[in-house]
């Protein structure tokens, strides 16, 4: 598990905290916006970037660990390479998004929020993409899903476990 | 830079181009492709249509037809949808391989791909869009303009009267004037809570202060609506423009825009617009050669529901967690960084512009008494369609779910509809000839909300559907207040332990008090609103709560752990066809034997109920 919450910089400020550091301002104000892009680049908000940003913007590192925190989608740990999000938005819902979620937390064996061993999969749940037209949906990486059902999940599923098998 | 001679000079010219979208008997060789770009046709490969199109037409060297991406049409259900004007068809469910074919039948040779034409709920094919009964009923004022450009480009919402009411404003009126305007029009908050937003604004306006902001909550949280997000897709200038008149009339110069970072394509959209009337100098520096100034920033959230709360999003937008301020102070008094702030949502500035252009009577002249205007409504769930319509302020729940949402798919009844998401309740049966305006709602025990609106039909399990939104506020309760941080974490249990079949009839009270005592104690609108949904379903579906409760059941067998799925032998054909399709194998049996359910297996996932040609599972 250690391992996979180093990222490549090996503790050097590296060229996208550079060039964070010069498009940005050091106002509190900025610290989201900052975290938005941290999170966008490396996929989650690894501590030393935390402590940077400390530094950067003046602010106690308990404050912004506690807007890391705070925010749903900024993540204190490594996402995995396919992340799935099911919609649980009421329009979703209503139309049966909740076994596909039991049906995906029940295929690889972990719990929302959570990643496999393996570093393949995470799975999320997410409130309403705004797809509602193409009820219930579920998102792999961003790309939508859309009229899905558990049989959809499964074949979605199988190919990217195929795929990585083929990989290795 | 353009001074306003050239920016008319735009307009008119590019009215005249764009006429044929609005004209369907304009008298050109000119054909507009019209293909939506909203989410929900993006989601379904409507980029690649477009380029598709864009391929086909360069490769046969077909000229006089421009292929535009445009917002969102508003019935999502026949995405993806391909518009072509001046005749108007409408084609539904378009795939990028049906391309060639409307290209080689529609454009060379001048015939209708039948095939691909939208049908009408009663099987009726349509070729136009106004034939279409979705529309019927509608009224278009905050959507105006959201299908009909692109928004990508400034030039066609300038066509429309784009920027005409911003300077009207500049040129011609004091704020004084343009306060009184927006108060007679009778427009109110489209955020949810219905304030008056010409109240709000001279509120505003009255704080002196060296500097003061203008905010545009665009954090649409509420699951299952996407009005907001569609209006800023489709027509991201009405907002720019709105947020520039708010400014001039209450004295700020300028404004943010907090955005959810969920919304990709409307951030995008509206970078692409705030840039391209920066470089027409319509925002900046004196805007039009009056002297005002204004400029606009976006601010991303980051995932949290409560930001949609006025303070909670000042505090985001200050790079704070996002807990409510107590109020008073209200931002307009105290706001971004204790400055006095006017917050609006989206849909609200989406209608300023045409107030001021064609006049406060003519706006007031729609709606009912209190409430007037339109409302926009994501209309969703179990309905056949499913899409955003705006709709006179007092139209019915039967029009908006029968006349124009075509009424509830695969022969099921009507049990209930949202209204509100999370803050709002459930609509029975028996209140659907209700005309919606704020008041009405509120009296049935729901409220307008933000503009969702989900239908259920009678497979819905109401208790259910409380935890479901109970699981919601839990998880985005800010945590801030006690009330609202336990009280609906109890809630929550007390729901959980009626659908597993472990509650008792006392827990049904105990939800009542609890409910009645975090509306009262909670510190924002989150909390205070956050037992609605119990509330409202508690009021009108008591019988399925007692039977939860005391009889262990729930009738319609959502409830997993009281569910009983059993196959009836009678029906039985013995084709095996539900044993197929069980993901956990627990259906026994061989050949043409009939089959049997292992309860011990089973995990009630209903595949079977549904796959079954014979109706033998239940």
């Amino acid at each position: 598990m250690e391992e996979k919450k180093k990222c490549d910089c090996q503790g050097k400020k590296d060229l996208f905290l550079e060039k964070l550091f010069k498009e940005y301002l050091p106002e509190k104000d900025n610290l989201i916006q900052m975290l938005n892009e941290v999170q966008e680049h490396y996929g989650y908000v690894p501590m030393h970037i935390q402590k940077e940003l400390s530094e950067f913007l003046n602010v106690p590192m308990a404050e912004i660990y506690g807007v890391v925190t705070f925010y749903s989608r900024f993540s204190l740990e490594p996402q995995g390479k396919y992340k799935i999000s099911v919609c649980l938005g009421t329009a979703c819902f209503v139309k049966g998004s909740q076994k596909i979620m039991d049906r995906l937390v029940d295929r690889l064996k972990i719990k929302e929020g959570e990643t496999t061993k393996d570093g393949l999969f995470t799975i999320e749940q997410t409130r309403c993409v705004g797809a509602c037209g193409l009820a219930p949906v579920f998102t792999v990486n961003g790309e939508v899903y859309g009229k899905a059902s558990v049989q959809k999940l499964d074949q979605v599923l199988d190919e990217l476990i195929e795929k990585e098998k083929q990989a290795k | 830079m353009k001074t306003l001679e050239e920016l008319h000079k735009i307009s008119e010219e590019k009215r005249k181009e764009l006429d044929l979208r609005v004209n369907t008997k304009a008298d050109t060789r000119e054909k507009h492709i019209l293909v939506c770009h909203g989410t929900g046709c993006t989601s379904s490969k409507s980029p690649e249509i477009l380029e598709n199109f864009r391929k086909i037409l360069k490769e046969k060297n077909i000229e006089n037809v421009r292929v535009i991406k445009t917002g969102c049409f508003g019935l999502c259900a026949k995405g993806p949808i391909v518009i072509i004007r001046p005749e108007d068809t409408f084609y539904a469910n378009v795939k990028p391989e049906d391309c060639e074919e409307i290209i080689e039948t529609h454009i060379v040779k001048g015939e209708l791909v039948q095939r691909l034409l939208c049908k009408d709920i009663d099987g009726k094919v349509v070729n136009s869009l106004d034939e279409l009964n979705f529309y019927k009923k509608q009224k278009r004022i905050a959507l105006k303009n959201c299908g009909m450009i692109n928004p990508e480009d400034i030039d066609e919402y300038l066509a429309f009267d784009g920027y005409k009411a911003l300077e009207k404003v500049l040129t011609s009126m004091k704020p004084e004037e343009v306060i009184d305007v927006v108060t007679k029009s009778g427009l109110r908050g489209r955020g949810g809570a219905g304030f008056p937003t010409g109240k709000k604004w001279e509120l505003t306006k009255a704080n002196e202060a060296d500097q003061k902001y203008v905010v545009c909550n665009a954090d649409e949280g509420d699951p299952g609506a996407f009005m907001d997000r569609s209006i800023l897709e489709g027509d991201p200038h009405s907002v720019l423009e709105a947020m520039e008149i708010a400014g001039y009339t209450i004295g700020a110069n300028k404004g943010f825009i907090y955005v959810r970072a969920e919304y990709p394509i409307a951030v995008k959209r509206l970078e692409i617009a705030i840039n391209q009337a920066r470089e027409y100098g319509i925002l900046g520096k004196n805007i039009f050669g009056t002297g005002f100034d204004f400029d606009i920033e976006i601010r991303l959230g980051a995932g949290a529901f409560v930001c949609g709360e006025e303070t909670a999003l000042l505090e985001s937008i200050e790079g704070k967690r996002g807990q409510p301020r107590v109020k008073p102070p209200y931002p307009a008094a105290s706001g971004l960084w204790g400055k006095p702030t006017l917050i609006n949502n989206v849909e609200t500035y989406a209608n300023i512009a045409q107030i001021i252009l064609k006049g406060s009577s003519w706006y007031s002249s729609i709606g009912t008494e209190k409430s007037k205007g339109t409302k926009v409504f994501a209309l969703g769930g179990n309905v056949n369609n499913i899409g955003l319509v705006e709709v006179p302020m007092g139209t019915t729940l039967r029009e908006i779910i029968y006349d124009i949402g075509g009424g509830i798919p695969n022969g099921r009844d009507f049990k209930a509809a949202q209204t509100g998401g999370p803050s709002g309740g459930c609509i029975p049966k028996q209140h659907l000839d209700t005309p919606i305006d704020y008041e009405s709602l509120k009296e049935i025990g729901s409220m307008m909300g933000s503009g969702g609106l989900i239908v259920m039909d009678d497979t819905k399990c109401m208790v259910s559907l409380a935890k479901f939104y109970l699981e919601f506020t839990v998880s985005e309760s800010c945590g801030k207040c006690t009330p609202c941080r336990i009280g609906t974490k109890r809630m929550l249990e007390i729901l959980e332990k009626l659908c597993n079949g472990e509650g008792e009839e006392s827990d049904i009270y105990r939800l009542e008090t609890l409910a009645k005592n975090i509306q009262k104690a909670s510190i924002c609108g989150l909390g205070q609103s956050a037992p609605n949904p119990v509330i409202s379903t508690l009021n009108y579906f008591r019988e399925e709560f007692k039977e939860h409760a005391i009889d262990k059941a729930c009738r319609t067998q959502e409830c997993k752990a009281l569910a009983k799925i059993g196959i009836d032998e009678e029906k039985c054909k013995g084709c095996g066809l539900c044993q197929k399709h069980c993901p956990v194998d627990a259906i026994k049996g061989e050949g043409r034997d009939k089959r049997r359910i292992d309860p011990n297996l089973c995990i009630k996932c209903g595949t079977c109920i549904a796959t079954c040609p014979f109706h033998a599972i239940s």
